[in-house]
């Protein structure tokens, strides 16, 4: 049974990549739609717009080093890939705030970056403001990456 | 998850707004000193292209750049048929009126449509209504009958304009979009009570309104037919229990002023859409809102050509959506 340790450690890493990753994918799509709408009729707000869409993306990025850094922990890159099913089983846990929260944040920054791009399609003027809103919802995505990063570390250092 | 959203529609709708004609251009417009000067102006905010235009050419031009745009955007432009209910049944009123009298008379189609004008005369040339839509058949035919054997114009209208509000409010009901429905609801509960006032100043019987009002939900058709039959100011006793409470004022001072009412009425309703990213709600409320803009252009050109005083332009004017 202890050696199901490192599928739960594996799979925490693959669902932090994955939700985070599809997440993200839908989110820059939504924004690559509301910005090819813009530039349709407004060329020159390429790089404003641009900005905003990419910003649901970074889940995607966050969701990616957590499983960087938990596949390095584990033993699955570079090293011996053996731990308990508790340790595992942690892990596992570890991984879930990312994935969970990066991939409903990236949606929801999404939809604040669709309506932003509208803000910055009639007021090019306000782009600073408009980029705030969805960056905003980026706080918590960081938040949910700062305790998979404490708690994947943590239970390295734990003795089980 | 993006499906539906209409978010690149959208998007170049909240770029295409800003060249929504606004109420500081209708002022800029209103102070012209004549009617060429109007269509001067209009031309430098991209209204009409040679110059040389009349203003209904212009007008349809913008009619058309609208629809144009809008079947770049939906791929089902069918959604919005609740809008264009309206141009069908008025081309069907053509085409009877036509028929009947037996002659060709000019420009008294409505190009845009669900279905072709030449399809609606073809049919009534004909007396074949199976080509039409479904919707259209029965009142079609109705209509026909009424016109050709005893030359009702009005009934056959009435039965026209009955089935056009049935038609829009049933469509737009089940559009399963909210601005849609409300746009249904709103047309329907004004041409109610348009046909209440006016029965009532023209002295009509319960049948002639039992056949023109049309059911929706914010008004009680009984109620206000009963109070169209008794006195004017039991129709205003009891739209001071509607939601349409604002409108005795409007229908007291004169008939283009309520008219003008209705018109603000949905322009209001569909404001809160300029901040919507999302839906085909935006897109519907820009089509209102350029129909609304080309109906205001309209009436100031026409005052305009025929001198009348700014301020006789200016109440008939309605609010824009910008």
């Amino acid at each position: 049974m202890d050696s199901y340790g490192i599928v739960f450690a594996l799979l925490g890493a693959v669902l932090a990549a994955l939700l985070s990753g599809i997440g993200s994918a839908i989110g820059v799509g939504m924004g690559g739609e509301a910005a090819a709408g813009v530039i349709t009729e407004t060329p020159s707000s390429f790089g404003k717009v641009l900005i905003l869409q990419l910003l649901p993306g970074t889940q995607g990025i966050y969701g990616l080093l957590i499983a960087f850094i938990t596949l390095s922990q584990i033993g699955v890159i570079g090293g011996s890939a053996e731990m308990s099913l508790a340790k595992g089983f942690l892990y596992f846990c570890a991984c879930l705030p990312m994935a969970i929260v990066g991939y409903f944040s990236a949606i929801r920054q999404a939809r604040v970056s669709v309506a932003s791009i509208g803000v910055v399609a009639k007021k090019p003027e306000q782009f600073g403001k408009a980029m705030i809103f969805p960056a905003m919802v980026e706080t918590y995505a960081i938040l949910a990456l700062l305790v998979s990063i404490l708690a994947i570390t943590g239970v390295t250092g734990l003795n089980i | 998850m993006a499906k539906n959203q209409y978010i690149f529609a959208n998007a170049r709708i909240r770029t295409k707004e800003l060249a929504l004609l606004d109420k500081p251009f209708f002022d800029q417009l209103l102070a012209c000193k004549n009617y060429d000067d109007c269509l001067l102006l209009l031309a430098n905010k991209g209204w009409g292209t040679s110059g040389e235009e009349s203003a209904e050419q212009i007008l349809s031009k913008e009619r058309e750049k609208t629809w144009e745009l809008v079947s770049e955007l939906v791929e089902d432009i069918s959604v919005f048929d609740t809008f264009l209910y309206g141009n069908d049944f008025h081309n069907l009123k053509a085409a009877i009126k036509q028929v009947y009298i037996n002659e060709e008379v000019p420009n008294i189609y409505i190009t845009h449509g669900t279905i072709k004008p030449e399809i609606i005369y073809d049919a009534v040339k004909k007396h074949d209504f199976s080509t039409l839509p479904e919707h259209m058949i029965k009142c079609a035919d109705e209509a026909y009958q009424v016109q050709m054997h005893t030359g009702d114009s009005q009934l056959c209208d009435v039965i026209i304009d009955k089935a056009t509000l049935d038609t829009i409010y049933k469509r737009g009901k089940a559009s399963g979009n909210e601005l849609l429905a409300e746009y249904a609801e709103l047309k329907v509960a004004s041409a109610d009570l348009n046909i209440a006032i006016r029965g009532f100043k023209t002295g009509k019987k319960k049948e002639f309104l039992e056949r023109a009002l049309a059911p929706c939900d914010s008004i009680d058709i009984n109620r206000l037919m009963e109070a169209a039959l008794d006195k004017e100011e039991a129709i205003y006793d009891y739209l001071s229990n509607t939601v349409y409470a604002d409108a005795v004022q409007a229908i007291k001072e004169s008939p283009s002023t309520f008219e003008r009412w209705c018109d603000n009425l949905i322009i209001r309703r569909i404001r809160p859409q300029k901040h919507n990213p999302f839906t085909l709600s935006p897109i519907a409320a820009y089509i209102l809102a350029r129909e609304n803009e080309i109906k205001s252009v309209r009436i100031l050109l026409s005052g305009k050509l025929n001198d009348l005083p700014d301020s006789s332009i200016l109440e008939r004017l309605r609010e824009m959506y910008v």
